[in-house]
């Protein structure tokens, strides 16, 4: 009987109101929260944009300083790349276990996406820290103020990333997978793949095309 | 019954609705083509493949491939219908960008084209 009346009745709405559109009612709370946040993510990019344009701009504006094919060694940008690549694998793979109900497993993605991260800083921590003993900080020229910004910025991002991924794991600890702490969860996934997306604009207009 | 729902709902941003082992694969082919998209772009940069000019172009080119990787097979956006509200934030995000970054160097390139006098007198000063 309820069979009957799920078949119908959808079918007469369906017509009028496409889901996305207000069909079916209002979206679920899970899709509401993912979708802010997706909003949140999109500003977040546009500001990044901004750092792009900056860069672009003052890319060329060494004042005699070094410029970036000097700076850039691209193993570490390589490797810089493929952590940041493969952190975001597993931390889809985490979400993914996350919802299956599988704590461990999510412990134990999250534990690889956690050190990935770490050895992304690492990288690019101990790349800064080499540049400025060089005499090439942010201070040296625009077009190094342009690039600590924004790669700074990123870094700075996969920082709080770090840091908000290590609260979520003490919370499913403490409060097990429940619907709340599922929803923190895939804020979270957003935003490390989102970085992931920035890092590929970082990569190919500052490394790839500095370095040549 | 929720299976039935899902139908009616709006799709979430990052959300694969799927059969679990199909979101698997799904990670793993992304992992895959955006190290295959990665490795070119290193390729590309690093060896006179491309006719050098065309070096730029073709870093951008596949940069965006590999944007479009990460969202389809990470961000799980798709063209469904009940992905409308994801995929028209994300165009006008994409504008902006657009707009932000291809006005900023349309302007400045025009502006350092008409500054020549100011090149020449960085030299003099010099």
């Amino acid at each position: 009987m309820s069979m009957a009346a799920i078949d119908t009745a959808p079918t007469a709405v369906r017509t009028e109101l496409v889901p996305g559109r207000g069909g079916g009612g209002p979206a679920s709370k899970r899709t509401v929260v993912a979708y802010g946040f997706w909003i949140f993510i999109l500003s977040d990019i546009v500001m990044f944009s901004c750092l792009f344009a900056a860069y672009a701009v003052l890319s060329g504006n060494t004042a005699g300083g070094p410029s970036g094919r000097e700076l850039f060694n691209l193993h570490n940008v390589f490797a810089e790349t493929m952590c940041l690549l493969l952190s975001s694998y597993t931390c889809g793979l985490g979400a993914l276990s996350a919802e299956r109900r599988e704590p461990m497993r999510f412990m134990l993605f999250a534990a690889v996406t956690f050190v990935l991260g770490a050895a992304f800083l690492f990288i690019e921590v101990s790349e800064f820290a080499g540049m400025v003993a060089r005499g090439a900080g942010p201070g040296r020229s625009a077009f190094l103020s342009s690039f600590f910004t924004l790669v700074g910025t990123h870094g700075a991002h996969v920082t709080g990333g770090l840091i908000w991924l290590v609260y979520l794991v003490a919370q499913v600890v403490a409060k097990g997978l429940r619907p709340a702490v599922l929803r923190r969860l895939l804020c979270w996934s957003l935003f490390w793949h989102a970085l992931d997306i920035v890092w590929i604009g970082v990569l190919t207009l500052v490394y790839l095309m500095g370095a040549r | 019954m929720n299976g039935h729902d899902h139908v009616f709902d709006d799709r979430t941003p990052g959300v694969e609705e799927h059969e679990p082992s199909a979101s698997y694969l799904s990670y793993t082919a992304g992992l895959g083509l955006a190290i295959l998209a990665t490795i070119a772009s290193f390729i590309v940069s690093q060896t006179d493949l491309l006719w050098p000019p065309g070096i730029p172009a073709g870093l951008v080119v596949l940069a965006f491939a590999q944007i479009g990787v990460h969202l389809v097979f990470f961000l799980h956006l798709g063209s469904g219908s009940d992905n409308t509200n994801n995929i028209l934030a994300l165009a006008f995000g994409v504008l902006v960008v657009f707009l932000v970054i291809g006005g900023s160097i349309w302007i400045i390139a025009n502006l350092n084209e008409n500054m020549t006098a100011m090149d020449h007198m960085m030299q003099v000063r010099h």
